[in-house]
């Protein structure tokens, strides 16, 4: 019961990453018809906005300390970090501290003008283009943003660490009266959870509430009746891009603290997240969270002793194989609807 | 001549004739410039075009002909591999052998990965390849490490049985004795050119299976390929069953992949899970692409092309940018390497994803398309009648159609 | 029935189809004679492409059966049919848009000659001079000679229609299932099919036809089956459905285009 209960557990963060990540390529593939393999390279770009906020935030000037002496006895030069100096130790120390959930306050204007200048720049001239074309320009186009990171971060994982007051563990177990010690969970995990959640609820809240939502929603379901209505579509469209980087980039500035950002993590969530977008039916927003949560949850799993010993290498292929049957068993997805994406 | 009207042969005669003088052709700087650099003609690099253009060319029978986007042909890559070293490791180190057994069991794999996958179209083929070859590359790492030895990668040890080989007979990869590594460099003034058997060898299967690539695109079959990705349904109701075609399809191509694998472990005998991952079989797809899908030489164009980028930008380093600089005045000599430096030796794969965009944004039918163009610019000038029309369509053929 | 002992290629058995609740066809029952052209008629809505979508087998009756030539086609996948011995003309013209025009009428030659399947990769189309002269001879029936090597997409709906007609009937089809073949055509394109379909005609193929045009129905049809809301109301001579009261309500009542 306790193995259980930590398995799901611990596939909850990995699934809220592939989520999101799945929830942003649905609506551009939604609203815009688009393929983007650049998508993967928003979620590294937003987990390198947590490594940037760290450092302005962690930005220093030297004074010279008269109180402390070195060992020739002159006043000792110290650095103070801005925040200190400008807030007092206390609250400068928290802000920094803080660095990672505040890089979404960074993420969310540079994410969504990256999304706008990519869509402005390059994917509009791509709506009518084949799949293939779209696949190929946007893995250019990720391949680029990835060396451009790589530029100015080197190659080398960045960590950035969350919060010292979500340092520790949660005793789970011991709260639902199993056994203290029995279910430990990191604290950030639950957080990483607990935002995703929100984020996703926002997200559809925005299309279900909101005349823009609305007015997208029936776009994707038909564009062109749309456009006819004399509702500038193309517009909207270009926001949701922007909303849909945006997504990316919070979920990558909160999964810095779990992974280290690399320049490349974006390429490997890639992968995945594809699969979970298709697994849960393309053009299914919520099949595109259902999966997303299934998948990180079953291959969490498989990666039990239990199970590894009973089908060996179980871990390492559940996903696909999961895949495989369910594309097998319904050849649109979860919960997808007929005629996307079939030619 | 081979079948072909004068069109093909005359086409199939120049592609002879540059992949023969390739060694000759990738060498125009000499030695002692400072251009040398860009120079092509090493065997290795070489051996690389010629296999990873047979790889292209495989795929393109696929994708180029029927649309049917493959995320996963690098599995068949690695099964080629893999089944090369075993031969050396069973028998000896003669390529035949494994050659032979890394076509079979390609085209097994690709026979039940292709049934299944292909029971779905469009972006959920994609996703059912992706899978079976990312499971297959999981694996290799994993539970199949007595087959594939993990991650040191399968590799030839001493006590192996290797019952064929004598003392006397090579202890490195050969065809009955000939050696692929053996090479003989001829030097003409400042120009040095190596003729390495590996390479004639890789080169001269590329030539055979190019010749077959151009007959299955002639044949009927290839013709009803592409009649499946025009219109799928319209061939249902002419009486064409497309699924045995698609799978016959897919079976060549995959043989094709598992024939390259082949080739890289009989250059070198090392076969490593890393050739089956998703990132391999993305490259195949960008080759062709970038080339010119559905055309008979775009994918082998791309194929070097890549190549070429990968050995030869990555090995530009600030140094090198210093001597060919220095000539300018020391402020505008760091200007200048400033902004080159992040585009090439470790940036090369900036340079590259630049070029996938601009490849894509002008030239949708890819270098095959730039190439008919700049053809199309001469022809405009003297006669524009035929030719012109010519590559016209030939680009539009090009295209990927949906 | 009285032509029960003449011969009947296509016999529609008392066919039912509904969608949900919808009946869209009720109580089906034609008999196609051979080397005849029987018209299906009837107002928009009346049933006239589902019934001929359950004849190519892309819909499965709800009841009832299609039996051609003895064998009953319900079930059978739309390239078996067609290995028997059925063409389909396409109500919007269904090609390959991206080959030439020879090519386009040299597949289904390929199909008719090597079945269904054939591993004929090694076999170069240059070599196939008979498929080619034959579809070069049927080009030039229909008169799209002069666009042989164009792209089959660049022709217009006209051409492409015609094209369509002759990439059927390389296939000496015993039966040719045509959906409204004159559909969004100009007068002059209407006459110049109408004349092709009677040349075919004399050639004794038998036609199940779909058309509006009352013109192009009256000058090809042998029998004419009246369809209105999924059943017939009306069959027989065309003279003999011209004169039919209830044929004429239908027609008043429904929107004739």
């Amino acid at each position: 019961m306790d193995a259980i209960l930590l398995q799901i557990l611990n596939g909850l963060d990995k699934g809220s990453a592939y989520a999101l990540i799945a929830l942003g390529l649905t609506l551009i593939f939604g609203t815009l018809g688009v393929v983007n393999f650049a998508h993967g390279a928003l979620f590294m770009i937003g987990a390198f906005c947590a490594v940037t906020m760290q450092r302005l935030l962690g930005l220093s000037y030297q004074v010279i300390d008269e109180t402390q002496k070195d060992f020739l006895g002159n006043p000792l030069t110290v650095n103070v970090s801005y925040m200190e100096g400008w807030f007092g130790p206390e609250i400068g120390q928290a802000i920094v501290d803080w660095s990672v959930p505040l890089a979404i306050l960074l993420a969310i204007p540079v994410m969504a003008l990256v999304g706008f200048a990519m869509e402005r720049g390059l994917i509009k001239h791509f709506y009518r283009r084949p799949h293939a074309e779209q696949i190929l320009v946007t893995f250019g186009l990720a391949i680029v943003l990835q060396e451009i990171i790589k530029h100015f971060f080197g190659a080398n994982p960045i960590p950035a660490g969350a919060p010292d007051v979500f340092a520790g563990s949660f005793d789970f177990g011991a709260l639902i009266g199993l056994g203290g010690g029995s279910i430990i969970y990191p604290y950030w995990r639950m957080v990483y959870f607990l935002f995703s959640v929100a984020v996703i609820g926002g997200v559809f809240a925005f299309l279900q509430y909101t005349t823009f939502g609305m007015v997208v929603r029936a776009g994707m379901a038909d564009r062109d009746t749309v456009g006819h209505l004399g509702i500038n579509i193309d517009r909207r469209f270009t926001i949701m891009f922007g909303l849909a980087a945006a997504v990316a980039g919070m979920a990558g500035v909160m999964y810095a603290p779990i992974l280290s950002p690399n320049y490349h993590m974006g390429m490997d969530f890639l992968v995945l997240s594809f699969v979970v977008v298709v697994v849960g039916g393309m053009g299914s927003l919520p099949g595109a969270v259902l999966a997303g949560f299934l998948l990180g949850i079953l291959q969490s799993f498989a990666s039990m002793n239990e199970v590894k010993s009973i089908i060996p290498g179980i871990d390492q292929v559940i996903i696909y194989l999961v895949a495989i049957v369910i594309l097998l068993a319904r050849p649109r997805g979860l919960l997808g609807r007929a005629g996307v994406m079939e030619n | 001549m081979f079948g072909l009207d004068a069109k093909d042969t005359r086409f199939l005669l120049i592609v002879m004739f540059l992949t023969l003088a390739t060694p000759v052709l990738l060498q125009p700087f000499p030695e002692t410039s400072s251009l040398a650099q860009f120079n092509a003609g090493y065997p290795d690099l070489m051996q690389r075009f010629a296999i990873f253009g047979i790889f292209a060319i495989g795929f393109n029978i696929l994708f180029g002909l029927t649309g049917y986007l493959s995320f996963g042909h690098a599995a068949f890559l690695g099964v080629g591999s893999y089944s090369v070293v075993w031969m050396y490791k069973l028998l000896d180190y003669n390529v035949l052998p494994g050659l032979i057994l890394a076509v079979v069991v390609s085209g097994l794999f690709a026979v039940v990965i292709g049934f299944i996958s292909l029971r779905r179209s469009g972006i959920y083929f994609s996703i059912l390849t992706l899978a079976f070859a990312q499971m297959s590359y999981n694996l290799a790492y994993s539970v199949l490490t007595p087959i594939t030895n993990g991650e040191t990668g399968l590799q030839v040890y001493s006590n192996d049985p290797q019952v064929l080989l004598t003392e006397a007979g090579p202890h490195l990869p050969h065809l009955f004795g000939l050696v692929m590594s053996d090479a003989t460099r001829v030097r003409l003034g400042d120009w040095v050119f190596t003729f390495n058997f590996g390479y004639y060898f890789t080169a001269i299967i590329a030539i055979i299976v190019f010749y077959i690539s151009l007959r299955i695109f002639r044949s009927p079959f290839g013709m009803i390929l592409r009649a499946i990705k025009s219109n799928r349904t319209r061939l249902d109701y002419a009486g064409i069953n497309t699924k045995p075609y698609m799978l016959a399809a897919f079976v060549v191509s995959g043989m094709y992949a598992g024939l390259a694998g082949g080739l890289l472990a009989a250059m070198d005998p090392l076969a490593g899970a890393e050739r089956m991952q998703w990132t391999a079989s993305g490259e195949v797809v960008l080759m062709t692409i970038l080339g010119g899908a559905g055309t008979l030489l775009g994918p082998v164009l791309g194929a070097a092309f890549i190549k070429y980028f990968e050995n030869i930008f990555s090995k530009i380093n600030e140094g090198v940018l210093h001597t060919w600089f220095g000539w300018l005045p020391d402020g505008l000599e760091d200007f200048i390497i400033t902004i080159v430096h992040p585009f090439v030796g470790e940036g090369w794969h900036l340079t590259l994803g630049l070029l996938f965009v601009l490849v894509v944004v002008f030239l949708p039918g890819g270098m095959i398309e730039g190439l008919n163009r700049i053809a199309g610019l001469f022809n405009k000038k003297s006669e524009k009648s035929e030719e012109a029309q010519d590559s016209k369509s030939d680009a539009r053929e090009s295209q990927p159609a949906e | 029935m009285a032509i029960e002992d003449r011969n009947i290629v296509l016999h529609v058995n008392d066919v039912h189809k509904t969608f949900g609740g919808l009946h869209a066809l009720a109580d089906i029952d034609l008999a196609v004679e051979e080397g005849k052209t029987h018209a299906i008629i009837g107002p928009n809505g009346a049933g006239k492409s589902t019934l001929l979508n359950v004849i190519v087998g892309r819909l499965a009756p709800t009841k009832g059966a299609v039996v051609f030539d003895g064998d009953v086609l319900t079930g059978k996948k739309p390239y078996e049919i067609n290995q028997m011995g059925v063409a389909r003309v396409f109500q919007t013209p269904e090609i390959f848009p991206e080959l030439s025009v020879l090519h386009n009428v040299m597949a289904p030659a390929f199909a008719k000659r090597d079945g269904a399947f054939k591993l004929n990769m090694w076999q170069l189309l240059r070599g196939e001079k008979d498929v080619q002269d034959e579809a070069e001879h049927i080009l030039e029936d229909v008169g799209l000679i002069a666009r042989r090597d164009d792209h089959a997409g660049s022709l217009s709906r006209g051409d492409k229609r015609r094209m369509e007609l002759a990439m059927c009937l390389i296939q000496h089809p015993r039966l040719l299932l045509l959906d409204e073949p004159t559909a969004g055509m100009s007068r002059h394109d209407t006459n110049t099919t109408i004349e092709l379909l009677q040349k075919i005609k004399q050639r004794g193929m038998t036609k199940v036809i779909i058309e509006h045009d009352m013109h192009v129905v009256f000058s090809l049809a042998d029998k004419i089956s009246v369809l209105a809301g999924g059943r017939i109301i009306s069959e027989g001579a065309p003279d003999e459905v011209r004169n039919d009261p209830k044929v004429q309500v239908a027609y008043l009542g429904g929107a004739e285009e």
